[in-house]
């Protein structure tokens, strides 16, 4: 296209036009984000005569959007005059005792320094001194910027309604303003689970999960894995979990100070340090209500003062020292069927995945073996560090001493070669028709390969096309719901009962003189089996070594469905 | 309880002050300020005043109080002077949080920060090695320039410390250090280089990331403690074996020769020796000349590979790129399981993983083709991860999965995303170009979706279509004229820019359409978008320079407007365009050629993957990600030439090589020489080397590689050892109660250690007796992992050479199901209802000196693979001498056709003969599939063209799915005639017996005596082929023929029409079929029963009107009724 576009010299094709206008799109935002950032550098204090009336109009607008937050750094009133250019920031600090006037400088200067003041391109006056949050020349930083790197450089969480309630920095602090262009990219995506993972600012790179109606989002300056930091900040929320029960912000609200420490011990000059739990809850003590109470009576602390032993141990994922009164072991195998059934019933892909989850209360330094009966079902495994590889490589036996308390073993997958059995089926009857706004709305689940086993925990849920305005449905069983807003149906059917097989019929509204939906819902389903792994998979044998006493065993099984989907 | 006054004091003290400062500043303050700011400073003062009690308890509760304000990004170095006094504080709690205060407001406040120095150097001499790591840890995180040779120092004490989690903790305080004062540069590489000598594997991690930080280009630092590395990785915490894989795979290609060319290196005996136990597995990979790897780059690719079974991603990501980069192709396979596996984990893992594996799949589809269904959208995926599968599904589609992708596009092109609904109809678009097969197909799908009711499905159909016709400069006047058609609904304005190009460019084509769409858009010009408006210029351009006469002043008119539009773009083509094609005096030579400007042949658009040539990055980084360089990237180097001196890896005097570039000028000696002089250095080396490691002075538990280094030169005992230690290590693994690989990792690490020393000094090895003892005594375990190794390629290489198969046969009855479910899942394909007996001729005895051959199509499912015809060749030995050695020389097939061959026949006697079977997949096209056959001494070219009717299989149906079928194969799908034949030829036993001798088809029941049906599929593609044969009255019929694949219908239409209109005796007519078809080729059969000169499918293709015409029309009435309802 654009090679006949040079050749002929005159005809631009559509095509041509149409990359064209795309490339001048993205020049666009980038000069939007460069303009953005040099408007918010404009507005520093040293740059006499510019007041934060010039702030872009982009800003401005996120000024609105944003304008409850005292904080952010655009929320400058736009009008106000800035301190005078003269001020610079040795005055400031000249008078440690902290007026308010420091305070108020340094809360500019943590902004206006934002990219951890280097390469700031052209616009940039290369002046000395310029770099007011740090000590050092702005060469000599851009300089060190290309060959020094820090793994991750800040956290920040933020809420879904894009308030920044947390930020922890482990070099240098990194302005809140950063953040702009994650809130950039969370306007630009619809749904929070559209937000890409990884941005990229003109300084920094933005990487970022989302978990608990909470983005995580990490700030690296330099080239990393990127699954690395998300990994880690998997981790990080997995570790909170642990600590606190749920990882919610009112949670990591009131437990700031444990989440502040957690965060350090995890990461060093953003660099994980500690990451197995077992390690860090003796690092840090996890909050409970009784140790609190203990606490403020005592006076004592959360912070273990003695050297975790897990650090030096050869077991680096268990504590020495570790008593039990009753001795016990149990296991959970949960399998869970990921399919996507079609129209008609059958089966387009399905998988089993599973994991072994562990409950290990021993004593000492107990050595574990767990055989399976049939341990070549398993396809593709990964495991707790624990677990020796070798030895299930040569003997598929899984030999491992264990970590203390809850963790998981082993999660493995079941080939596809092998035929997974499905066992439910829905009867679906959705019809749209051209001429009335009604349409007809009729599933039926019913048990298919269950073992003789009950089918539990039964929930339908389905997102209905836009045009559906509202359902009337009577369930045969259960209670469902329909939420007009979102279109998202859902039944909450309970238990399958072979003899009365549940249903839900009805009739939904359409939109007055909308066409018809090009395609039906998709129907989501979930469900438990207990006591059967649908896979098969049996556990052989536990045997405890290494020490002398006999410990309680158990075992427990139950299927799930996972992704499992019918396309109607 | 106070956490809310709290809250509010705080938004008070940072946020207001924010304002306020900037108020006081144009003295503009109101009161209501000052009374917020006092209380901001009384409220700092009570923290000061809590700070400085004498309880510890109170102390606490404040900095508690100091940390929040900081998590919250509030400022509170105002408090600096007040906390800092507490960094002496014995409550260990209070402490820390002194510390977070410090590392984050040292930096700004330094002469105070200083005070706190003390303490510090004070606690790097506690007895307790966490106050000393944590102590080294605050003191480096403090960014005070001046504190840096205390710093220096308190570093090089700790990288001699006793506990390894201090000597971590140091190598985590170079990086610091280094950015803090990157002049200490060369001091910090002496510690590097000191710490990587370190054997604790809580170390390793962190130093090979200060490595990477401070010198990353000083590999040679690596050569000693390579081995080292190798072995630790499985026992080193994961975050470090991501860091050390990275590291390794720069490593391993600048030190190691490309292991995937055929060997270019001159490789001794010596070595070829070593290496053949795990070469044997590359055997099968088709190496003609030995290559040998380096027994270190073995090494790296055997000790990563248990990595990738761990439960971190970023590991086994590490893992999967190090095999991309650095293993041999054919191993490389192993890490898809993996990779899919990941596929599980959340959206933002998914990612970036599917990332790698589009990049991966473009290069080698084979490697992630039986993972095809792991990539299969669900309707909850995000938008993006749903564009990424569907990139990868694009990347593997190929002749044999692709009907079953395009099915699954069906479902997908209805998603309520349109966005996502929009990127299928580019990969549908994309699928027709690489794959010519379905090309047709594809633009048939793309034409029916123009009637689609959403606008931006149409939009991205039509620039679909538009991109797809331009590749393919035919015939395509009728979707022109269609489309042009959709211009008075089509309101987006890159679908409509897209048509009026299309129509401009093909203007004479259609030249009866395009001035009138000139006339209409002439019209409309001002309200037109800036991209249509120049399209209308560009066509009135065209037409103005092709049919002067009809649009002269259309096109006059248009550039009138042009020239006054508000857009500049617009005036300034406006103009261009009328001083090149309107002729005038002033206009110079140009205009003589603007036709040629205006209406040259332009080059296809190319439609690829974004993800082309994104392998240039190294995988799983950053920079792959985001297909720019981001900054610190360090590139990945190409293989050398000449591998550099692998020697400088043996343990031996630290010496500043120089040798590791990839230079290799010198390396050209004779191996021999090389070879001796290098162990005799070595003798010397390892000596010393024991020496300097017991001057290092770090003491770890494990010494056993120092002394396997002080005895490398008795390799014979060694070895003898290394032998039985693996066994007693799993003996007795299961009662030790030590850590994994501890017990028995370090065992077989240990062996391989041993091995490796062996090698490198079996220079000394005098006696060759003890060389092979060696060898005997390792080979057990060697062949045992290397059988590992195989199990795993198995199942990966095994799809590579033959895609079909890949999949079990549960899954290919899955597969079969799931190509005709979206129809209908009662389709089961039946046993055929006759067999005819015609043959045809392959070889003439003549021209084949004496050997004959025949063909016929048994009409059996193929066992050779379920999209393959059967085809059963009788061969027979006419002359008087054994033809020995009958087998199938080089086939010439047409794109994507497959041939399963014959097993050589060994020997045919005299008049002997044989009848063996083939598997031809033909496409579902009639193309020949050439081959030649070959006896001892002659090659004979043959072909096979296969009729129309024997690319059928037979399908058992009800009549009713029947009908639902052919309901849903309608309109475009259908193709029917009319027949005109003598009554008793419409006997149903005639029609039935006429119909299955042409064509493998099933019969369906039929409750009407006037109709017959029957339903086949395409043993290709599996489509659903539908006959049906009604009977009107007197003697003519209606012969309906309904499939997705038109161009088989038709052609099977075309062959069934002459014979059931035949007036002759089915009796009769048989005879001279079978007449015809012994004396002629199935080709000339087909030519003289369609009655045109010799057709190839291939040529049908180029001159599709008569479908065309008929789809056309169709979604042509489909729109007009979608129009009707609004």
């Amino acid at each position: 296209m654009r090679g006949a576009a040079s050749r002929t010299g005159v005809v631009a094709t559509p095509a041509g036009g149409v990359g064209g206008g795309g490339d001048r799109v993205a020049v666009e935002t980038q000069v939007r984000g460069w303009a953005t950032l040099l408007s918010l550098g404009s507005c520093s204090p040293w740059t006499p005569g510019l007041q934060a009336a010039s702030i872009l109009p982009s800003t401005r607008a996120k000024i609105t959007r944003f304008g409850q937050q005292p904080m952010r750094p655009h929320s400058l009133a736009p009008g106000r005059p800035l301190p005078p250019a003269g001020l610079s920031r040795a005055e400031g600090l000249s008078s440690p005792c902290g007026s308010w006037l420091t305070a108020g400088l340094c809360s500019l200067t943590t902004w206006t320094s934002s990219p951890s003041g280097h390469s700031w391109g052209p616009a940039w006056p290369p002046r000395s001194g310029l770099s007011i949050c740090r000590g050092f020349q702005t060469e000599k930083d851009s300089l060190r910027s290309l060959t020094v790197s820090t793994m991750i450089h800040s956290l920040f969480l933020i809420n879904s309604s894009g308030d920044i309630f947390l930020e922890k920095h482990w070099k240098s602090v990194v302005s809140r303003s950063v953040c702009d262009y994650f809130f950039e990219a969370q306007e630009r995506a619809t749904e929070a689970e559209n937000v890409p993972p990884v941005i990229p600012t003109p300084h920094h790179y933005l990487l970022s999960v989302y978990r608990h109606k909470i983005f995580f989002v990490a700030v690296i300056q330099t080239e990393v894995p990127p699954l690395f930091v998300i990994e880690f900040l998997h981790r990080v929320v997995d570790t909170f979990q642990d600590y606190f029960g749920v990882c919610s912000e009112p949670v990591i609200k009131d437990n700031v100070v444990v989440v502040y420490e957690v965060l350090e011990e995890m990461l060093d000059n953003g660099f994980p340090l500690a990451t197995e739990s077992n390690i860090l809850k003796e690092l840090i003590k996890p909050p409970t209500i009784l140790r609190t109470v203990v606490n403020t009576i005592t006076g004592s602390t959360n912070v273990g003062d003695q050297l975790p032993t897990g650090q030096l141990s050869v077991v680096p994922w268990r504590r020495t020292g570790v008593k039990y009164t009753n001795n016990e072991a149990y296991f959970d195998v949960i399998e869970e069927i990921d399919a996507i059934i079609d129209k008609s019933g059958s089966t387009i892909t399905a998988e089993i995945q599973g994991v072994i989850d562990a409950c290990v209360k021993l004593t000492g330094m107990p050595d574990l073996t767990l055989s399976f009966m049939n341990p070549r079902l398993l396809d593709d495994v990964s495991f707790h560090p624990c677990v020796r590889f070798k030895r299930w490589e040569s003997e598929r036996i899984l030999s491992f001493i264990p970590p203390d308390g809850n963790f998981r073993l082993l999660s493995y997958h079941v080939s596809a070669q092998n035929l997974v059995a499905i066992p439910v089926y829905v009867k679906h009857n959705i019809s749209f028709r051209d001429s009335s706004s009604l349409g007809r709305f009729e599933i039926t689940v019913g048990p298919k390969q269950t073992m003789g086993k009950t089918i539990e925990g039964v929930t339908v849920t389905s997102q209905m096309p836009r045009g559906v305005l509202n359902m009337s449905l009577t369930p045969s069983q259960g209670t469902h719901t329909f939420d007009p807003v979102t279109k998202m149906l859902s039944w909450d059917v309970g238990k399958i009962n072979p003899q009365k097989l549940p249903s839900l019929k009805g009739t939904m509204s359409l939109q007055a003189g909308a066409s018809k939906p090009d395609e039906n819902p998709t129907i989501n389903l979930q469900f438990k089996i207990q006591q059967l792994a649908i896979s098969g998979l049996k556990v052989n044998r536990l045997d405890m070594y290494g020490e002398k006493y006999k410990p309680f065993k158990g075992i427990k099984y139950m299927t799930k469905a996972g992704k499992f989907q019918v396309r109607t | 309880m106070s956490s809310n006054s709290f809250a509010y004091n705080e938004q008070s003290g940072g946020g207001e002050a924010t304002e306020l400062g900037q108020e006081a500043t144009s003295t503009i303050s109101p009161s209501g300020a000052f009374g917020l700011f006092s209380s901001d400073m009384k409220k700092n003062e009570d923290l000061k005043q809590m700070l400085e009690s004498n309880k510890d308890s109170a102390k606490l509760d404040a900095m508690k109080r100091i940390v929040g304000m900081i998590a919250k990004g509030k400022n509170a170095s105002e408090l600096f002077p007040a906390v800092v006094k507490n960094v002496a504080s014995k409550n260990i709690e209070i402490k820390k949080l002194v510390y977070v205060y410090l590392v984050r407001y040292a930096e700004e406040q330094q002469d105070l920060a200083l005070l706190s120095i003390s303490t510090f150097q004070r606690a790097l001499k506690d007895p307790n090695q966490l106050i000393r790591a944590s102590a080294l840890r605050v003191l480096s995180s403090i960014r005070v320039p001046i504190i840096v040779p205390i710093m220096m120092l308190a570093i090089k004490e700790a990288s001699a410390d006793l506990s390894p989690y201090v000597r971590k903790n140091a190598a985590h305080a170079i990086q610091k250090l280094y950015s803090l004062d990157p002049e200490q540069k060369e001091m910090l590489i002496e510690i590097i280089e000191k710490l990587l000598k370190d054997k604790s594997t809580l170390v390793a991690g962190s130093v090979v990331m200060a490595f990477e930080e401070v010198c990353p280009d000083r590999i040679d630092l690596i050569h000693k403690n390579y081995r080292k590395l190798c072995n630790l990785l499985v026992d080193v915490e994961e975050w470090g074996q991501v860091v050390i894989i990275h590291m390794l795979t720069r490593y391993a290609r600048t030190q190691f020769v490309s292991p995937w060319r055929e060997g270019d290196v001159l490789e001794d005996n010596e070595k070829d020796f070593y290496d053949s136990d795990e070469e044997q597995k590359e055997k099968a990979d088709k190496r003609k000349r030995p290559y040998a790897m380096d027994p270190d780059h073995r090494l790296l690719i055997r000790n990563t590979k248990p990595l990738l079974q761990s439960r971190n991603a970023a590991v086994v990501m590490a893992v999967a790129q190090l095999y991309w980069h650095i293993a041999p192709k054919s191993e490389a396979g192993i890490i898809s399981k993996s990779l899919v596996r990941l596929l599980r984990s959340s959206r933002e893992v998914q990612y970036i993983v599917l990332q790698n594996i589009a990049t991966m799949s473009i290069q080698r589809k084979g490697m992630f083709e039986p993972y095809l269904k792991s990539f299969y959208v669900r309707s909850t995926d995000p938008t993006m991860i749903k564009i990424l599968k569907l990139e990868i599904l694009t990347n593997l589609a190929n002749e044999a999965n692709i009907s079953t992708l395009l099915r699954e596009f069906q479902t997908y092109v209805k998603s309520q995303d349109k966005q996502f609904a929009a990127a299928t109809i580019q990969t549908i678009g994309r699928c027709a170009t690489s794959i010519t097969e379905v090309s047709d197909t594809c633009l048939n799908g793309l034409v029916c979706l123009l009637s689609n009711r959403d606008e931006i499905v149409v939009a991205e159909s039509v620039v679909v279509i538009k991109k797809l016709l331009q590749m393919q400069p035919m015939q395509h006047g009728e979707i022109i004229k269609h489309m042009a058609k959709l211009l008075d609904s089509i309101t987006v304005p890159v679908a409509r820019a897209s048509i009026l190009w299309l129509i401009g460019e093909n203007c004479e084509r259609v030249p009866k359409i395009a001035p009138d769409v000139l006339r209409k858009t002439a019209k409309s010009f001002t309200s037109e978008d800036d991209l249509v408006k120049l399209q209308i210029l560009n066509l009135g351009a065209k037409l103005y320079l092709t049919n002067s006469k009809q649009t002269k002043l259309l096109t006059q008119y248009i550039l009138n407007l042009g020239k006054y539009d508000q857009n500049y773009d617009i005036r300034d083509r406006t103009r261009f365009i009328r001083q090149l094609i309107v002729p005038n005096e002033k206009s110079g030579a140009l205009s003589k050629y603007a036709k040629k400007i205006f209406l040259a042949q332009k080059p296809a658009p190319l439609l690829e993957s974004p993800f082309k040539d994104r392998d240039h990055f190294q995988l799983g980084t950053l920079s792959h990600t985001l297909n720019t360089k981001a900054t610190g990237y360090l590139e990945l180097s190409n293989w050398p030439e000449v591998a550099p001196d692998p020697s400088v890896r043996n343990v031996e005097v630290i010496e500043l090589a120089k040798e590791w570039t990839p230079a290799g000028k010198a390396k050209k000696e004779n191996p021999d020489k090389k070879f001796y002089s290098e162990s005799e250095e070595e003798e010397d080396s390892s000596e010393s080397s024991s020496d300097s490691e017991s001057e290092s002075g770090s003491e770890s538990g494990e010494d056993g590689e120092d002394e396997e280094d002080d005895h490398s030169g008795d390799s014979a005992e060694d070895s003898g050892e290394s032998g039985s230690e693996p066994e007693a290590g799993k003996g007795r693994a299961a009662t030790r109660s030590r850590a994994r690989g501890r017990g028995d990792s370090k065992d077989v690490d240990k062996e391989k250690e041993n091995s490796k020393t062996s090698e490198s000094s079996s220079g000394e090895s005098s006696s060759i007796e003890e060389k092979k003892k060696t060898k005997q005594e390792r080979n057990p375990l060697t062949k045992d992992v290397s059988l590992l190794d195989l199990d795993d390629f198995n199942l990966v290489s095994t799809p590579v050479a033959l895609p079909t198969p890949a999949l079990s046969p549960s899954l290919i009855a899955d597969l079969e199901g799931l190509n005709l479910s979206a129809t209908s899942s009662v389709i089961s394909v039946s046993t055929p209802v006759f067999v005819p007996g015609k043959t045809h001729v392959l070889l003439h005895r003549m021209s084949g000196k004496g050997l004959a051959a025949h063909y016929f199509f048994p009409r059996q499912p193929c066992i050779f693979g379920d999209k393959m015809v059967s085809v059963q060749i009788t061969l027979n030995n006419t002359t008087d001498q054994k033809i020995e050695n009958i087998h199938v020389g080089g086939k010439k097939l047409p794109m994507g056709m497959q041939m399963h061959v014959f097993n050589p026949i060994e020997s045919l006697e005299p008049a002997g003969s044989i009848t063996v079977s083939m598997g031809i997949d033909f496409c579902d096209s009639t193309q020949t599939a050439s081959f030649q056959l070959c006896t001892k001494d002659d090659c004979f070219s043959v072909n096979i063209q296969p009729p129309v009717g024997e690319l059928l299989l037979p399908v058992a149906m009800s009549e009713k799915d029947f009908k639902k079928e052919q309901g849903m194969l309608s309109g475009m799908n259908e193709t029917s005639t009319m027949i005109i034949a003598a009554p008793q030829n419409f006997a149903s036993s005639v029609i039935l017996q006429k119909i299955v001798n042409v064509a493998n088809v099933g019969v369906v029941p039929s409750g009407q005596d006037n109709i017959h049906r029957f339903a086949a599929k395409t043993v290709h593609s599996g489509s659903l082929m539908l006959v049906t044969v009604e009977l009107k009255e007197g003697s003519t019929a209606q012969l309906i023929i309904n499939t997705e694949k038109t161009v088989i219908g038709s052609v099977l239409l075309r062959e069934l029409k002459p014979v059931l209109s035949q007036g002759k005796s089915p009796g009769e007519q048989k005879g001279l079929k079978s007449e015809m078809d012994t004396e002629h080729k199935p080709s000339t059969l087909l030519s003289s029963v369609i009655c045109a000169p010799p057709a190839s499918l291939q040529e049908l293709h180029h001159h599709p009107h008569s479908h065309m015409e008929l789809w056309a029309e169709d979604a042509f009435h489909k729109l007009r009724r979608d129009h009707s309802s609004y």
